[in-house]
């Protein structure tokens, strides 16, 4: 790949004509990076666009939840308010996690380095011959972040919801034994629903723009003790903000994948109690 | 034990130069700027190396190790394979002036153009008081050693020279979130962050943070809540109409734009 000459072979710097000297293998970090995020981002276009099995009694698909279109019956737990829309339920609500992990700190670093080669690793330099970073239209639009996070806590709030309602008793066609169907249930689903939900809420919470507004943006600490401690623990899951941006990108794909093999009869739920 | 290490070492000023290829005798628990310093010593008298410390606290022995920016005084020769050829280099962002030395004085520029603190009114005591939890929270930013190796790997002046007029960079964004957080400075940097600093420019891709040898989280800790301040300033209805209806932040009274 070409190198620039306003670049590292600028005429007043060392004249080495070579974009990076690093001999370890800098490559594998954003190769697997695009590969996983590009595998995620057809995985979920297919199953946003898909319109069917997302619910499979007593679960809701997070892709498709809160299910506020011409949802399937017991999907809709918030009514029907855009039932007149003609394309899948899950388009009408994943423009607000899906903007919620574009704009994200993390995913930011990780897309540009990846996709956008801006740069693609440190020292290595990049292809493109000028850079305006996030200072004009469209990647000015980084600076909504916050108005996602907002958005991703009212999300996060009925992903839970929908977790708790995972504990539901299951219609008789799922009955065990002598055909009892009632009191609390649990199976596989509801175990993953369970580990997705944490991972959901240690990724919103971990959130920069929430370490920001729960005490990141005060000058004096000392006057307001309550809001430093909880900055404190922000800060701490902020350390690792970029695992559980991972690992929560894995689990809500699981989730919503054992939902559809529930809901297409391919598998059949693996109940505990 | 003494091996001989193969070193590639960039020689050249800037109307030219190339790596050239040196064989040196080295010990057991030395560093790179150990080999260079014999290698100075034996065999090339005018190799220029800028150093002084050699002890990780005075920021002059910036230099690339294998295309990493590194100080050569803290990089271990045992971290490489003893049959390994390392390239040394000057820093590749800034001119070059000879050897390995460079001219860093771009971020002297850089460091004029920030306004020093403004503090406020004494006590009536006469003195000045902040509490220890607030004296906490900069500390981490004054740990710079001003090697400037954030400077050098930052992709947005590194590989586009015509940035460096309106790009301050990662060692300039701690000094304003330091003082930005400053609770006794009465000036507000946000405006100028954005603007004059170029803070929109930096995409966050975290090499600063990755290269710091003092372990400052220049992304995290400094240049994040800085973006996140410039929002509230500009990109935040709710700030908006809490100032316009009275509920605004208190924190930030008594700080005029700069």
């Amino acid at each position: 790949m070409a190198t620039t000459d306003h670049g590292v072979t600028s005429p007043t710097r060392a004249r080495i004509d070579v974009r990076t000297l690093r001999q370890d293998r800098w490559w594998l970090s954003p190769l697997t990076t695009f590969v996983v995020f590009t595998a995620f981002v057809v995985y979920a276009t297919l199953r946003a666009f898909m319109g069917r099995d997302y619910y499979a009694t007593p679960y809701l698909s997070p892709f498709y939840s809160p299910c506020l279109g011409d949802c399937v019956e017991g999907a809709s737990d918030f009514g029907q308010p855009f039932a007149w829309w003609p394309l899948s339920a899950a388009l009408i609500i994943l423009i607000f996690p899906l903007g919620f992990r574009m704009t994200c700190y993390y995913y930011r670093k990780a897309y540009y380095r990846a996709f956008w080669l801006s740069p693609p690793a440190c020292g290595v330099a990049e292809p493109h011959g000028s850079y305006s970073g996030e200072t004009r239209f469209p990647l000015i639009l980084q600076n909504v972040h916050r108005w996602f996070w907002y958005a991703a806590v009212l999300v996060g709030l009925v992903l839970t919801f929908d977790t708790v309602l995972a504990f539901r008793p299951m219609p008789a066609e799922y009955a065990v034994g002598d055909g009892e169907t009632s009191g609390v249930h649990m199976g596989l689903g509801t175990l993953l629903m369970i580990v997705n939900i944490a991972f959901i809420w240690l990724y919103t919470l971990s959130c920069h723009s929430c370490r920001h507004i729960v005490g990141g943006r005060l000058r004096h600490f000392s006057r307001h003790p309550v809001r430093y401690r909880l900055w404190t623990w922000v800060s701490r899951l902020n350390e690792s903000h970029g695992r559980w941006a991972w690992y929560s990108l894995f689990s809500v794909a699981i989730v919503d994948l054992y939902i559809y093999l529930l809901a297409t009869g391919t598998i059949q739920d693996v109940r505990f109690f | 034990m003494a091996y001989d290490l193969k070193l590639r070492v960039w020689r050249g000023d800037r109307d030219g130069g190339d790596l050239q290829d040196y064989t040196v005798e080295v010990s057991e628990g030395e560093v790179v700027l150990d080999a260079l310093h014999r290698l100075q010593a034996t065999q090339t008298g005018d190799l220029a190396i800028r150093w002084n410390c050699k002890a990780g606290k005075c920021g002059s022995c910036s230099a690339e190790v294998n295309g990493r920016p590194r100080l050569m005084c803290m990089t271990r020769l045992s971290d490489f394979e003893p049959e390994e050829t390392i390239t040394v280099t000057p820093m590749r962002t800034f001119p070059v002036i000879r050897d390995l030395v460079t001219d860093v004085s771009f971020n002297y520029r850089k460091a004029r153009e920030l306004p020093y603190a403004e503090l406020g009114p004494r006590d009536a005591d006469g003195k000045r008081r902040m509490m220890q939890v607030d004296v906490e929270r900069g500390q981490e930013f004054r740990k710079c050693i001003e090697c400037f190796l954030c400077q050098d790997v930052c992709h947005v002046v590194r590989d586009h020279e015509d940035n460096k007029q309106h790009f301050a960079g990662p060692r300039f964004f701690i000094r304003y979130a330091e003082l930005d957080m400053h609770p006794l400075d009465t000036h507000d940097r946000r405006k100028l962050a954005q603007e004059a600093a170029g803070l929109g420019m930096c995409n966050i891709t975290k090499c600063c943070t990755e290269v710091c040898p003092e372990g400052i989280h220049i992304t995290d800790n400094a240049i994040i809540p800085m973006k996140e301040r410039v929002v509230d300033r500009k990109y935040d209805p709710l700030v908006w109409l809490g100032n316009k209806i009275g509920i605004r932040n208190k924190d930030n009274e008594g700080r005029a734009e700069v």
